[in-house]
This record gives C-alpha cells, structure tokens and sequence, in this order.
C-alpha cells in the first residue's frame, strides 16, 4: 500500500499535480501564516479570501478567460482593496477590527455571489467553474496551473528572505520597529500583499471558506514546538506541506472526498497534536508536571506533619 | 399564511431575516464577536448534516436545535483553545470554525451529494425558493416554512432582549460590574450565543452561512456609527436591515442576480453611507470638521496677532509673510474673521473692529 501511493505520488499525473499545489499551498501559508499569527492577523486572512471572490468575477467578466493567472491577479486586487478599507474603517471610525473584519468578509463576499450569478445568467454555460473557487478545485489542477501556483509562492518566499529582519521585528515590537526609522506602513503593506499572494495559492486549492486554516493552523502549531522564529517558519511550512500531501493523498484514495475539506483537517489534526504533545508547552505534559508537583508538596508537607526535617 | 404572493412571501423572508439577525448583531458588534458571529455560522453546517440524518431528512425543530448545539460547541471550543494559553484568540476562531465546516463538507459530499442538502446553497442560500419551501403539518398547509421560522425567531430575539435588556447592556458595557452585582456574565453569553446560533440557523436556509453573518454585522455596524444609544442602535439596525432587503429584492430581480447577495451590498453601501458622512463618525464629515477647526484657529490667531502688535492695520502682504501662511489661505481666514465681526478691511489693510479690539479668544479659553 505504502510504495503504491509513493510512486503514485511521482508518477500518477492527477495525484502529483494536487499533491504538489497542496504542499506548494503548506509551504507558502505556513511561512507567511507565521507572521499572521504572531502578529494576531490570523482572521486578515479569511476575511481577504472572501473578498477575492468579486474579484474572480470582475477579472472574467472584463477578460472573458478564465485563466487562472487572470483570475489570480483579479483576486489580488480585489484583496488588496478589502485591506485597504479595513485598514482604513480601523483607522478612522470607531468600529472595532474584528466588526471591520466581518463587514468587508460579507460584503464583499455578497458582492461576488450577485457577479457570480450575473455571469451564470448572462454568460450562460461560460461561467462553469468560477463558482469552484467557494471550494476549490484540487482534484482539477493542471501542471501549468502548478507552476503557476509556484512562481507566485516563490516570489513570495524570496521577498520573505530578503525582509527577513524587518518582519520578525514588526512582528515582534512594531513601535520599536518605528523608532529605529523602519518605514513600518510600508513593510506592513508588503507583508499583506504576501499574505494576498498565499490566498490567491490557496483559492485553487482549498478555496475561499477554507483558506483560514492554512494560514493559521501551520503557524499556530509550529509555535507550540519552538520559541525561535527561524524554527518556527520552517515548521509551520513542513506542517502545511504535511497537511496538503496527506490530505491529497487520502481524498484521492477513498472514494467522494473532497480535497480541500480533507486538507483542513489533516491540518487540524496536526494542531490537536501539537497542542496536546509539544514538549514544553503541550497540555498533556504540563498536566503530568502539574501532578508530579501537586505529590511532591504533598509528600514534603506530610513530613512535615511528621516532625521531620524537610 | 397562505394568502400571500410569492414576492410577498419573499419579501417578508427577507425583512424578518435581516430584522432577526439585526437584534442579536448589535450586541455582537458591542461586544467585538464580529468573528464569532462568522465561526459559528460556518459551524453550524455539520451540526444540521447530523439533525438531517437523526430526523431523517430536514425537519424544523430537530435541525434548530443540532445547529445549535454545533454554533454552541464552536464557540465553547474556541474559548477552551483560549483558556489554554497556547493560542491567541484569532487563531483559535480560524482553527475551529474551518474544521467544522470541513467536517460538514466532507459529510455532504460523501453522504448526501445527491440529496436536498447541498454545499454551494448552504454557503448563500437562496432566498427565491422561500414561497416554494411550505410548512405543511398533517393536511394544512401554513405557508411558507422559513418565513415561518424567521418571524418565530424575530420574536424570539425581540422578547429576549426586552425581558433581559438591563442584563445584557450592563453585561456589555461592564462585563466586571454585571459580575459585582450578581449577574453572571456566563450565562448571558452563552444565552446571547444560543441565540445566535438559532437565529443562525433560521436565516440560513434563506440567506447562506455567510450572508447571515453580513445580516447580523452590518446593520449594527451601521448604527453604531449613528447613535450612541443602545436602544437607538437596536433599533436603526433592524430598521438598516429590512430597507436594505427591500431594496435588495427590487435590485436582483432588475437585475436577474441573488437576491441574498443584493441584500448583502445594499447593507454594504448603506454601512458606506454611514462610515463616510455620520454627523459623529464619519470620514468625510471629520474631515470637514477638522478643516472648520483649522479656519476657527487660524482667525484666532489672525485676531491676537493683530492686537498683539497694537498697529491700527496691516498690509496682507505683511501678515502672510509674518504668520508664514500663504496668499489664499490668508485671504480665507480674514473672509472667515470678517464674517465672524473681528476684523475689517480698511484701505486694503486689515484691522480689528471695535468689538473685537478686546477679543475673547476661544482657542485659549477665555
């Protein structure tokens, strides 16, 4: 069973395909999500996913082609201003990030289900397969479409490398960051347009409602396993690589299982794991620390009780 | 109800959703649960698979309560992931929600693919299918199901916040005192959960998961921006909410489009509406307000420049040089100064008027 799905992976042209966008989709999230995370802009990430979708259907609508590098650039735009405005809503009125958040994500959102249908009953049978972008379309992937996915994932991951000391201290202590002279709203807004980047990776793999989880789950349990940021980066991307690979692998083993659904909760279960076993931080160990604790004073005070010397 | 014409029925559908979800959004709004609002409203999917499999196909009241119990478990995790101090609170929404929505997903499309219940309807709904959709109990027809439902849970939701509308403000606002006094800040969330997870639950076969949280956002966002007042930002948010899904409906049907979705951008332009040109809050009016500010100042300090140096008057020439200030920006504060009685233009100088020659500047508070 094993060799079978090895070689599958490298040989069988549907699996190596959804494999690769999976794990290509793990890499770049997870890298990129690490900076989300620390930086508590996990849900940016939903929320931008959602706004990416009338952004699919204004790029068809004025191309006509449903090419995927038309479609992604339209999603990036379309992000890109559903940052802008909550950035802006934060910034300027007095409503609250997670509010600001949730009327973009809607809004947006309902602004591309009235396009979608739109192209659906004017465009007529030219529309199928936009609507595949709700949950992506992994099974789908074609090896153009593949490196695609990659050129974009590794323009990200090198602009990542280059900003490497910026971004771990805007993350960390932004005003510090500020008071040395960094120009912090411009890093800010190149580490959300890489953030963009990875959604757009993720609309053709995981699609928009799931995309959260493979920003946020890689990041959050590689931070359980280290305090180093360098560690953590390169975990959060082998965790998200791991996801995508073992959820493709499985979907594409049991009959009517959808990929990206699949993926999140190989993701998930890579963060329940994690939580609850991290050496240092995982709850079962502190659990078993809590009551080896609880014994030892309870000992100590029995001699005590005793009379003898402690 | 079976009176009414279809467009009726949908109209009310969508009224009664938006006016449902507008009660419980403000307190959502209020207390920063935006995005648990969302969590719970994708959670809920796996929840209603298992009531459709127990009851053996969609029933009312088995389906309201396993949504329930699945908008509940969410959020009950996601504050167990919390407690525990390894994830902030972000992380723990995007890591539980995703997963019970994939769970739900998996469960669709494995089991019931070729059934009523159908993952693309659930994530925006479809509100034109509400007249088609009948409440039928033995031999009598009641009309259409979800209105039915979305009017129960309007009243719901209204009795429940005016039975408890000092509990759930004082809760609000201070978490800590309604502690102090004895009312326990627990039971009022999760109480105000439940019933969002209801009401949830009730939108949802009209308007999608998604949809519904813009329903319950929105709105309040909206008037929150406008009032002050809680009772004033109950009431403008049901009221944004019913416009904005009578105004939808007219929309999507001249233009052929989703009727949930056009609700959804008319309550998106409306929130634009408010963010821009609130008398208190918005952007554009700020703007305005910052700009009188700046003119008030400036022909303030045009006034105790001019009787600081106690000439009679002074070319403009020489003032814009001696207050660094340019020929039209000069030029429009002495406007303003001359339509406020402190200074007058003699020969072409600029002096101060017999009232003002003692002025009573209000930018040092005298």
């Amino acid at each position: 069973m094993v060799p079978e799905i090895l070689s599958d992976l490298v040989f069988d042209y549907t699996l190596r395909n959804v494999a690769l966008g999976s794990a290509l989709l793990g890499i770049v999230g997870g890298v990129l999500g690490t900076f989300a995370v620390l930086r508590r802009q996990g849900l940016l990430g939903d929320a931008l996913s959602h706004t990416a979708l009338p952004g699919i259907a204004i790029a068809f609508l004025l191309t006509n082609s449903k090419a995927p590098l038309v479609l992604m650039l339209g999603a990036a735009v379309a992000g890109w201003l559903g940052t802008l405005i909550i950035i802006n809503l934060v910034r300027e009125t007095r409503i609250s990030e997670d509010s600001a958040l949730g009327i973009v994500l809607t809004v947006f959102f309902g602004a591309g289900i009235v396009l979608l249908t739109y192209i659906q009953h004017n465009r007529g049978a030219n529309q199928a397969g936009l609507d595949k972008f709700l949950f992506g379309q992994a099974a789908t992937l074609v090896e153009r479409t593949v490196l695609q996915m990659g050129a974009v994932g590794l323009v990200a991951l090198l602009i990542v490398a280059v900003f490497y000391k910026e971004f771990k201290l805007l993350s960390f202590d932004p005003e510090f960051t500020a008071s040395l002279g960094f120009p912090v709203r411009w890093l800010d807004v190149v580490l959300t347009s890489l953030i963009v980047a990875a959604v757009v990776i993720g609309l053709q793999t995981v699609g928009v409602v799931l995309m959260a989880a493979m920003l946020i789950g890689p990041a959050a349990a590689a931070r359980q396993w280290t305090n180093q940021l360098g560690v953590m980066i390169f975990l959060s991307a082998l965790f998200g690589a791991t996801a995508g690979v073992a959820g493709s692998i499985i979907s594409v083993q049991a009959a009517r299982i959808p990929t990206g659904p699949m993926i999140v909760l190989c993701m998930t279960a890579i963060v329940l794991v994690s939580i609850l076993f991290a050496p240092a931080r995982g709850i079962v160990w502190e659990a078993i620390r809590l009551r080896r604790a609880r014994k030892r004073n309870l000992e100590r005070r029995r001699a005590e009780l005793r009379g003898e010397p402690a | 109800m079976t009176f009414l014409t279809s467009e009726q029925v949908i109209l009310l559908t969508g009224i009664f959703a938006a006016s449902s979800c507008a009660l419980v959004g403000s307190f959502l709004v209020l207390r920063r649960m935006a995005m648990m609002a969302d969590a719970i409203s994708h959670a809920i999917l796996p929840g209603l698979v298992f009531s459709f499999v127990l009851a053996n196909g969609p029933t009312l009241f088995v389906g309201i309560f396993g949504a329930s119990l699945a908008g509940l478990t969410t959020v009950v995790a996601v504050e167990a992931l919390q407690r525990t101090g390894l994830l902030k609170s972000d992380a723990a929404i995007g890591i539980v929600f995703p997963a019970m929505f994939a769970i739900g997903t998996v469960l669709v499309t494995r089991y019931f693919s070729d059934v009523h219940l159908d993952a693309d309807a659930i994530l925006y709904g479809e509100i034109a299918f509400s007249p088609f959709d009948l409440l039928i109990i033995g031999n009598t027809n009641y009309g259409s199901y979800p209105l039915i439902v979305l009017m129960l849970m309007t009243v719901v939701n209204l009795l429940a916040i005016l039975l408890f509308y000092k509990e759930l403000k004082l809760a609000t606002f201070d978490a800590g005192l309604a502690a102090a006094l004895g009312f326990s800040p627990a039971v009022i969330h999760y109480g105000l959960m439940t019933l969002v997870s209801m009401t949830t639950v009730g939108a949802f076969s009209a308007v999608g998961a998604i949809l519904v949280v813009a329903l319950m956002i929105v709105p309040a966002a909206t008037a929150y921006l406008l009032t002050d007042r809680l009772g004033l930002m109950i009431a403008l948010s049901v009221a944004a909410g019913a416009v904005s899904a009578v105004l939808g409906y007219y929309a999507a049907v001249a233009f052929d489009v989703s009727i949930s979705g056009m609700m959804v951008v008319m309550l998106g332009i409306l929130f634009a509406l408010a963010a821009l040109f609130s008398p208190s809050q918005g952007i554009v009016s700020k703007l305005f307000r910052r700009r009188r500010q700046r003119e008030r100042f400036a022909a303030d300090l045009l006034v105790m420049h001019l009787h600081h140096h106690r000439t009679a008057s002074e070319s403009p020439a020489h003032l814009a040089a001696e207050l660094d200030w340019t020929e039209p920006w000069l030029a429009r504060i002495i406007d303003r100064a001359q339509r406020d009685r402190h200074v007058e233009l003699r020969d072409g100088r600029i002096a101060l008027t017999p009232t003002a020659t003692k002025p009573r500047t209000r930018s040092l508070g005298r």
